[in-house]
């Protein structure tokens, strides 16, 4: 469920990152006023434990298919939102650099749909009403799953609405939701039930572990409106950014609605940029200038020969280029360093 | 099961991958951080449809990869594992965009072809570029570089646990599940009831090895605070390097590159 770097536009991705990188230093700033060492070194184990129980694929009843753990209400359970917040923000930017999941401009939606839902959202909302110290285990199962379905189904529509807002897809908002959230609903109920499992499991074997999310109680109601309004701010801007980026008024409905032959909003960049082009291409007016095509009358300017063939040999010739330039350089490193291997005397 | 071992022993090789020493290795972590988003920047701002002026940008990875001694077959696994969710969502966009675009001798392409090659082409470059840099910087030095650009030092100091912890945890978890599987030989993967308890072995495990590390850490002097050796110093050669590919991503941007080769071949060849 990780959103692709693919699918973003600058617009989506910057007000996404701006809000994620916002929250995630509104919490460092309110974990930083309580210092604690063994937090920090219980963050960082904890991070890693989502990462391996992420791999530990178990069988979803009755589907055939099979999930794994997100870890963010788990984290949230045990460690408070603010501290699960930024372990997720660990755990999704290990991902993003090294494991290649999602991109590291989209670590912002990311961290939004995956870890601003489960542990500012979900958690709040739908599970630390129903997960008490003394809850039973129904209440607490039940608490789990509430909160697993409703932060899974949050992400998943974080996903929908970034890709349709930065218009990377011709599928409609509607029928990519209907994609999405039912199988996301699978998940999350599966999800719930094994997190509430491991809930029940730790207060069975080390209760005092449980305790480590409530101590944040007293100030958690002054953050509140902080978070909802950054919250509301990315929407907002994320929404705003886009609708006046399009190139026509009705360009964000255009977009969201229209399937088939309608190519994709141009946002202002694109527009200043594609000008600046015009303005110094030597080859001016080619075929193959898509995004400013305008919607519905012509679709396309016509398709010439010309220009395309003289498009497809660039192409092919700034490959190879690109192919010799890396292959030289290889070459180059490995002559300049075979002299200095044999370093003995002569 | 698989997926944990592969996954242990990528974290091993980019970490043997950073440990070299090569030009590029030399250069401040900080000027390949920014490098790289301005490389991400200028990918993602093309037009939806727009394949052959994203051509040229695919230089960066492979320059700084052939540089840095980066073997391209590992790279290229990594993507192909990342790929399947790309795919799921792109290829929504050839069935329902049926509208001719281009046309190429007698072959027509449509637009939903363009901008499925258009994604994909994307998808290849932006994760390509992210794997490139942390295997030709370390993960350590880009977190320093993250915490040095104003990265909240907590964030920093979780992401560089997070990454020790990482490699005795993936091990635990392979452990856990391969005891699972001599012990359960036809099930393939477990049930939710013996999930939630594996997984909670796995986090009791976790703490007590945590409590372990934390207190010898706190032998040896911790006091909240990761340091790392030797301070990051901006040479000439690390602001040459940011500007110089800073000037061609926007010329990439500006001008079609690849028409003007191609006319500029085809014209020769009159």
């Amino acid at each position: 469920m990780h959103m692709s770097d693919a699918f973003l536009s600058p617009a989506v991705g910057g007000a996404m990152l701006a809000a994620s990188g916002g929250v995630a230093s509104v919490a460092a700033r309110r974990l930083r006023r309580r210092p604690d060492e063994g937090r920090v070194a219980l963050m960082g184990v904890l991070g890693a434990f989502v990462f391996a129980a992420q791999m530990v694929n178990f069988a979803i009843p009755g589907t055939g298919s099979s999930g794994h753990l997100a870890g963010g209400l788990l984290l949230a359970i045990l460690l408070g939102p603010h501290a699960a917040f930024l372990t997720m923000a660990s755990v999704l930017a290990v991902q993003a650099f090294v494991f290649a999941d999602g991109g590291l401009l989209a670590l912002g939606c990311n961290l939004f749909n995956m870890g601003f839902c489960a542990c500012y959202v979900a958690y709040p909302l739908a599970c630390r009403p129903l997960v008490g110290r003394e809850a039973s285990a129904r209440r607490l199962a039940l608490g789990a799953v509430a909160g697993s379905v409703l932060a899974l189904q949050l992400g998943a529509l974080g996903v929908v609405v970034e890709t349709a807002l930065s218009g990377a897809s011709a599928l409609p908002l509607r029928s990519f939701a209907l994609l999405l959230l039912p199988v996301h609903l699978a998940i999350g109920i599966a999800e719930g039930l094994v997190t509430g499992a491991v809930v029940l499991f730790l207060r069975r074997t080390r209760p005092e572990l449980l305790a480590g999310g409530a101590p944040a109680a007293p100030g958690r109601r002054s953050l509140r409106p902080v978070l909802v309004g950054a919250a509301l701010a990315a929407a907002l801007v994320g929404g705003v950014v886009s609708w006046f980026a399009s190139a026509r008024p009705d360009g964000l409905e255009w977009s969201l609605a229209r399937v088939g032959a309608a190519p994709p909003a141009v946002d202002r960049l694109h527009r200043l940029l594609e000008g600046l082009q015009a303005a110094t291409a030597l080859l001016p007016g080619y075929a193959f200038r898509g995004d400013a095509a305008p919607a519905g009358a012509a679709p396309w300017p016509a398709p010439s020969a010309g220009t395309t063939a003289s498009g497809i040999a660039g192409a092919l010739l700034t490959l190879g280029l690109a192919v010799a330039v890396g292959a030289a350089l290889r070459l180059a490193r490995r002559a300049d360093r075979s002299p200095r291997t044999p370093a003995g005397p002569p | 099961m698989a997926g944990l071992e592969s996954a242990l022993a990528h974290l091993g090789s980019i970490e043997a991958l950073a440990a070299r020493a090569t030009p590029v290795h030399r250069l401040d972590p900080r000027a390949k951080l920014l490098t790289t988003g301005a490389f991400l920047a200028t990918v993602v701002s093309f037009g939806p449809r727009q394949v052959i002026p994203l051509l040229p940008l695919a230089l960066y990875p492979v320059a700084l990869g052939a540089l840095g001694d980066v073997p391209a077959r590992p790279v290229l696994a990594r993507l192909a594992l990342a790929s399947p969710f790309v795919l799921l969502v792109a290829i929504w966009n050839p069935l329902l965009d049926r509208a001719p675009a281009l046309a190429i001798g007698g072959l027509v392409v449509s637009g939903g072809w363009l901008s499925f090659a258009s994604i994909l082409l994307r998808f290849c470059l932006t994760l390509g570029a992210a794997l490139v840099l942390v295997a030709v910087t370390g993960f350590d030095a880009t977190c320093a570089a993250l915490g040095r650009l104003g990265a909240p030092r907590i964030l920093v100091e979780q992401l560089l646990l997070l990454h020790r912890y990482l490699f005795v945890l993936v091990d635990e978890a392979a452990r856990l599940l391969r005891a699972h599987a001599l012990r359960a030989p036809e099930a393939r993967r477990p049930g939710l009831r013996v999930a939630g308890s594996m997984l909670g072995q796995l986090l009791l495990r976790t703490l007590a090895r945590a409590q372990r590390i934390h207190r010898a850490m706190l032998c040896r002097g911790f006091d909240g605070v990761l340091r790392r050796r030797g301070a990051l110093r901006l040479r000439a050669v690390d602001l040459a390097f940011t500007g110089g590919w800073c000037a061609f991503f926007a010329l990439a941007r500006a001008v079609d590159l690849p028409r003007l080769l191609g006319g500029l071949a085809l014209g020769a060849g009159r």
